[in-house]
């Protein structure tokens, strides 16, 4: 993929829920479209039964703040959160400065932040993202109306036919993200934000469908060169 | 008059009894209007917690003291959301609680800590069907039974008395906080779990001061 070397990712993920299976279930969702992010599962008692773990996430936090690196943490469900806020408090401040509990739907919460991180974001944007990813659908009106192209605008415009034979399912929506994260350009998709899995997965583009990019910022025109290119080579599905 | 840490130690010990003793009460409680590990969780806490107690080979200086090794062995061993509720209670409490013996107004101190503690981790309020609905009452009727001029066992039994009628005050309310918040109406008619434990725990602080 033609995108720039990038430092590992400084923010990882605990995802902590009271079932074994859902928190490694989400950890192996989020990872496929973020590799290189750190991604803790802690799932259930230490027995395997359903619950929540205090020593799990002490020991998770501490993992996944090591080498420096800073953490945002999703939860399932009511105990879920109040452990891990019990955690925190018998934490020390080093760690306490370094790790944020996301108020995020724990599977959409963990995608977003996940491909987010993996873009190098700092921890608030990380946090953003998760909390961000519990609209299902997209904002009304949030759709660019159909003006046409003017260079004059600082708008970097291209048309191209989807040709994924599965659409713009989660694997190729996670590859724009994270290409277009290495670019500092603003970069809409049918109008919704190119930086954002979610929302280029809720557009619902098939196979056929014209996807409109759109581009503004000092790198729009590489970042529309790049996306074009990928959107032509079918993101090496095809 | 004063409670010390033997009676703390007591305390304790009588609520491991007593929780193991209605374990499959609060199953059953919890099993209505929640997910059915309330009793299993607080019984497998609390053994827990006398096996540290045993396995101490000095007892405790301060009544604090005990109840700290209390908060966090609940926290690590409960599993479910009475594991950092009644962890951090404790914990509050322990903090309220550093010397050797507690007086009347120390009594006091330490339920309103603990209720703090359960406040401050399940952000709830009364009238939500939650722990909170038998704490409250308790702490109320300890500052009561305390201004009166009663003894630290007076004071106990005051707040147990308190939280066994604020428990059973829960069985017609709907709950809006906790697990069983997700059934909405159909939670109403049935005792809380978490305010029927909190009830037998106090139960348990009295009797070992009348002990």
């Amino acid at each position: 993929m033609s995108q720039p070397d990038r430092e590992p990712a400084r923010v990882a993920l605990v995802l902590v829920s009271h079932s074994r299976d859902l928190a490694a279930g989400a950890v192996e969702l989020a990872g496929q479209m973020a590799p290189g992010v750190l991604l803790i599962p802690v799932g259930g008692t230490p027995d395997g039964q359903l619950g929540t773990d205090f020593d799990g996430i002490e020991h998770a936090f501490a993992q996944a703040t090591a080498d420096g690196r800073s953490a945002v943490v999703l939860m399932d469900l009511g105990s879920a959160v109040l452990t891990a806020e019990s955690v925190l408090d018998l934490a020390d401040d080093d760690l306490v400065a370094r790790v944020r509990l996301a108020d995020a739907p724990f599977v959409e919460g963990a995608v977003a932040a996940a491909v987010t991180a993996h873009g190098g974001a700092d921890l608030d944007a990380v946090l953003a993202a998760a909390e961000g990813a519990g609209r299902m659908y997209p904002v009304e009106g949030a759709a660019t109306p159909d003006a046409p192209a003017d260079a004059a605008d600082g708008v970097v415009r291209e048309t191209r036919t989807l040709l994924n034979p599965m659409g713009l399912h989660a694997r190729p929506a996670a590859v724009i993200s994270r290409m277009l994260a290495a670019y500092d350009a603003k970069v809409t998709v049918n109008g919704v934000s190119a930086a954002s899995v979610l929302a280029l997965m809720k557009l619902g583009a098939t196979q056929g469908t014209e996807l409109r990019i759109e581009a503004e910022g000092p790198q729009a025109a590489e970042a529309v060169k790049v996306f074009v290119t990928e959107v032509e080579r079918g993101f090496g599905e095809i | 008059m004063s409670v010390d840490v033997a009676w703390a130690i007591d305390w304790v010990r009588r609520s491991a009894a007593t929780i193991a003793e209605h374990r499959d009460e609060l199953v059953e409680l919890d099993r209505q209007i929640g997910d059915g590990d309330h009793g299993e969780n607080l019984d497998r806490g609390f053994r827990a917690v006398v096996a540290k107690l045993d396995a101490l080979e000095e007892p405790p200086e301060q009544i604090g003291d005990v109840l700290k090794l209390v908060a966090t062995t609940l926290m690590s061993t409960v599993g479910g959301a009475a594991g950092p509720l009644y962890g951090t209670a404790y914990l509050r409490a322990a903090k309220a609680t550093a010397s050797a013996e507690l007086d009347s107004a120390g009594v006091v101190a330490l339920i309103e800590a603990g209720l703090d503690g359960i406040v401050a981790r399940g952000k709830a309020t009364t009238g939500e069907k939650t722990m909170v609905d038998a704490w409250t009452p308790a702490a109320e009727a300890a500052v009561v039974a305390a201004d009166a001029g009663g003894s630290p066992a007076e004071v106990l039994a005051a707040a147990a008395k308190a939280a066994a009628a604020g428990a059973e005050a829960t069985i017609p309310l709907t709950a809006t906080k906790g697990r069983a918040s997700y059934l909405g109406e159909r939670s109403a008619g049935h005792l809380d779990p978490g305010a029927r434990s909190t009830a037998l725990l106090l139960a348990d602080a009295a009797a070992a001061a009348a002990a």
